[in-house]
């Protein structure tokens, strides 16, 4: 079976599993649920996984998606239960089916975070209401600045009892700005500690991305 | 992971290794608890994940119903810093409980380097660090491991050491702990109890005197401790405990595969080798049992590469049929097969070509001397034909990496000897120029030297350590040999870490001080380069009254009775003794197949005779 997706989530300890050992995991846990992922031909054969859109060390996510194709045919609808067992903990099997688009049509997130030991919500909204947000990144050559304020969709934050509440929705591809990218941005009002959660994926028009 | 943690988790190198939750982690319930052990290791998550003895005794301890064993690595060094400057203390795997919250910290110590990660793990752990300094029975420091059979310069630290293989006495003390814990015994009590079962070592049971040069005069036991340790193996190895289900890490460590071990002990008697000297004798699975075993595992962890672990793997018997079956399972499922320690033959080369068809990487051989006559005197059973034969072999089947490993600073080792390396690596090439398959790709030799290492329960455990001046002038002496040839590479290790190797290899209970004291000036994880620092021993030793030299590079009388001579491997010091003269007499002596020399280690089965 060819261009299937899974979508999973990837949380509690889950969350330190970079993106490279994700892969790694992936693959044992088809092949201890005795699934045969296709590999790919030539002379150093690789499984044929994908993941869309790599996630942060520390980052959580409800809304992850795995590209794959399987040796075999099997009732997609059982995947995840099938895969459950057999995952670390904080890896979750959600959803499995033919991937009906391109993963490169993944353009939007919506996160939600917590923010500590910075500034008040008044601060943040502030300086993410102002165009343009420069931020200096390492890129291939060089250090670059750029403007990231085009691809902040909305940023809302609000005070709650243990720090910052933020709740996002980020253009996720091309451009990209990852949550820790706004962190950098803050310099040195950016907050002591934050983690973030992913909760959803959109098609560049806003419509969910399956 | 509580914030605190979690903060901490985001500012170092890979955290995953800090978190747990793997794939087949056990968990228990604590309320069904009533013994909680703590397994360990005095090195990385990386490394200690790749360790067999780790699965094997995390899968046995946690069979036993009512007792949680839970797994301790060292913190690299930006996690370890993080950790003292926050507070936080070290912390077990599974359930994240601080050290101090177990009744049993267990260490396993392969390695003697790894004796400063000890104190530093205890210290992060808020254990005290002395067996004195902990009076009840709560927090029992225990250790196993190879570096058992000479434990002295770590005596004041533990409460009770296992001798030899762990899988059965480990589980017999726990018990013992378990009616202790019940029956409210006191420490004392629980440990002169534990010293009559066969393979434990109580070190605070016995009285070392020493002579005026610093010799050991007398090792006395006292309440009823055995004279000699006697170490423990399990007998029937085919049926040993093997784990079908080990933990795998969600992030890579050194041996990320499944590793089969085929047998234990090695018929091999080479002259400088402790393993081959101290696992005596060979005990082995039959081909039937270890490919099931392998099967399963590879079934549960979902690996993609199986190992064949052993101190020979050459050695075992049942090796073509072993291998064919493991193929026909592995071959369809793109799972790799890989066979380290193969020594230089035909047998083993026509494994090899059958096993690694597609990688073609590279071949390691470890002739370990340069010229014949040495490589009788270390009893190292391979002549110059059988490893160009060997790489004539592998040079027409492609492969085009062969790796040589040599010591130097082996007893009577002379110049010629160490010329005799450079030699050997001009053969292997003049070899790959006749016989290579495709010389347009062209050949890698790669020679590795390492100092020779004299070690406690071997022939060579009297001998000197050369200087590292010494080691030093051979190095150049062989780099000036190998300068003109193009193709050979040649790598040595420094003879830093050596030299305080065989200090602690050697070493007697008038040590614990010193490593204490290299500890407290910032010593651990001393087994990694970027962590060691030679002036820190340098320092410690005069200043805790003792002489490096002494231990490490003394030759030292017969007569005289070592600081490990109530440890008995099973192998005795009249066999010792008799092939140190043998060694210097050039004389070989032949593998337990091909005739038994009556080294002792019999003894250990029911029947009294090897069958390995
Ligand atoms: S008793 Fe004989 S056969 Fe057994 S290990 Fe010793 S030398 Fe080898």
């Amino acid at each position: 079976m060819d261009k299937l997706r899974l979508k999973f989530a990837k949380t509690g300890r889950a969350v330190y599993i970079s993106h490279l050992d994700l892969m790694r995991t992936m693959q044992r846990v088809f092949s201890r649920a005795g699934m045969a992922l296709k590999y790919s031909e030539g002379f150093n054969p690789h499984a044929k996984i994908s993941i869309i859109l790599p996630l942060s060390v520390g980052t959580a996510s409800l809304c992850e998606y795995m590209d794959f194709a399987l040796e075999g045919e099997y009732d997609l609808k059982m995947l995840p239960e099938r895969l459950g067992p057999y995952m670390p903990e904080g890896i979750a099997a959600l959803e499995a089916y033919p991937a009906p688009c391109k993963g490169a049509e993944l353009r939007w997130l919506r996160l939600e975070g917590l923010l500590r030991g910075g500034r008040d919500a008044a601060f943040y909204t502030g300086f993410f209401a102002k165009s343009p947000i420069l931020v200096e990144h390492r890129a291939k050559r060089g250090v670059r600045t750029d403007d990231i304020a085009p691809a902040i969709r909305s940023a809302r934050f609000t005070d709650v009892e243990n720090g910052v509440r933020a709740e996002l929705v980020l253009h996720a591809q091309e451009p990209t700005v990852s949550p820790e990218l706004m962190m950098a941005a803050l310099g040195e009002n950016g907050p002591a500690y934050f983690r973030f959660t992913r909760l959803e994926a959109y098609k560049e028009d806003m419509t969910p991305f399956r | 992971m509580n914030e605190k943690i979690d903060a901490l988790l985001r500012q170092v190198q890979r955290p995953a290794r800090y978190v747990g939750g793997e794939y087949n982690q056990i968990v228990k319930d604590k309320a069904d608890v009533d013994v909680r052990f703590a397994f360990c290791f005095p090195d990385t998550y990386e490394i200690g994940m790749s360790n067999l003895g780790m699965k094997i005794l995390y899968g046995t301890v946690n069979e036993m119903p009512g007792v949680w064993c839970e797994r301790v690595f060292a913190p690299w060094g930006d996690m370890a810093q993080a950790m003292r400057r926050e507070d936080i203390p070290l912390w077990a795997l599974e359930s994240g409980d601080a050290l101090d919250a177990f009744d049993i910290i267990a260490f396993s110590l392969g390695y003697e380097m790894a004796y400063t990660t000890v104190l530093d793990m205890l210290d992060m752990g808020h254990i005290p660090l002395r067996a004195k300094d902990r009076p009840g029975l709560k927090h029992l420091v225990v250790a196993g491991g190879g570096c058992i059979c000479n434990i002295e310069p770590m005596a004041e630290y533990f409460d009770l050491c296992f001798l030899g293989e762990g899988e059965d006495v480990d589980r017999e003390v726990i018990e013992l702990y378990r009616q202790a814990k019940r029956e409210g015994w006191d420490k004392p009590r629980f440990l002169r109890a534990a010293a009559q079962i066969e393979g434990v070592y109580v070190p605070g049971l016995y009285a070392v005197d020493y002579h005026a040069d610093g010799t050991v005069a007398a090792i006395t036991p006292t309440d009823g401790a055995p004279a000699k340790v006697r170490k423990r193996i399990v007998e029937d190895f085919d049926s040993a405990y093997f784990p079908t289900k080990p933990v795998v890490p969600s992030t890579e460590i050194v041996h990320d595969r499944v590793s089969l071990e085929v047998f234990r002990g090695c018929i091999r008697g080479c002259r400088f080798c402790q393993a081959g000297h101290t696992n005596r004798p060979v005990r082995s699975r039959k081909p039937e049992t270890l490919l099931r075993l392998g099967k399963e595992t590879l079934e549960n962890t979902g690996y993609q590469e199986l190992n064949l672990s052993s101190l020979s793997t050459s050695d075992y018997r049942g090796l073509s049929e072993l291998c064919d079956g493991l193929l026909d399972y592995c071959r369809p499922r793109g799972i790799s097969l890989s066979l380290p320690s193969l020594r230089a033959d035909n047998f083993s080369m026509d494994i090899m070509q059958r096993v690694q068809q597609v990688r073609k990487s590279g071949l390691t051989f470890a002739p370990e001397a340069g010229t014949q006559r040495l490589r009788d005197v270390i009893n190292k059973n391979v002549t110059e034909e059988d490893l160009l034969n060997s790489c004539r072999i592998a040079f027409e089947g492609g492969w085009n990496n062969v790796k040589l490993y040599f010591m130097l600073g082996l007893p009577t080792e002379t110049d010629e000897d160490v010329l005799g390396i450079a030699e050997l690596a001009k053969k292997v090439f003049w070899t790959w120029k006749q016989h290579a398959a495709n010389k347009a790709r062209g050949v890698r030799i790669t020679v590795s030297t390492s100092e020779f290492i004299p070690k406690p329960h071997t022939p060579f455990q009297w001998e000197e350590q050369i200087s590292r001046t010494e080691y030093l002038r051979r190095v150049d002496l062989l780099t000036g040999a190998l300068a003109r040839t193009k193709s050979v590479t040649y790598n040595w290790h420094d003879a830093e870490m050596s030299l305080v190797e065989a200090a602690l290899a050697r070493g007697d209970r008038r040590m614990g001080p010193v490593i204490e004291r290299v500890w407290r000036s910032g010593g651990r994880l001393e087994s990694w380069s970027e962590y060691f620092d030679l002036r820190r021993w340098l320092e410690a030793f005069p200043a805790c009254g003792l002489d490096i030299d002494f231990y490490a590079t003394r030759a030292r009388p017969v007569e005289e009775l070592q600081p490990w001579e109530h440890m008995d491997c099973a192998v005795s010091r009249r066999h010792l003794e008799r092939e140190r003269a043998r060694a210097y007499e050039g004389a070989l002596t032949p593998d337990c197949r091909a005739g038994c020399s009556g080294c002792g280690a019999a003894s250990l089965l029911k029947e009294g005779v090897c069958r390995g």
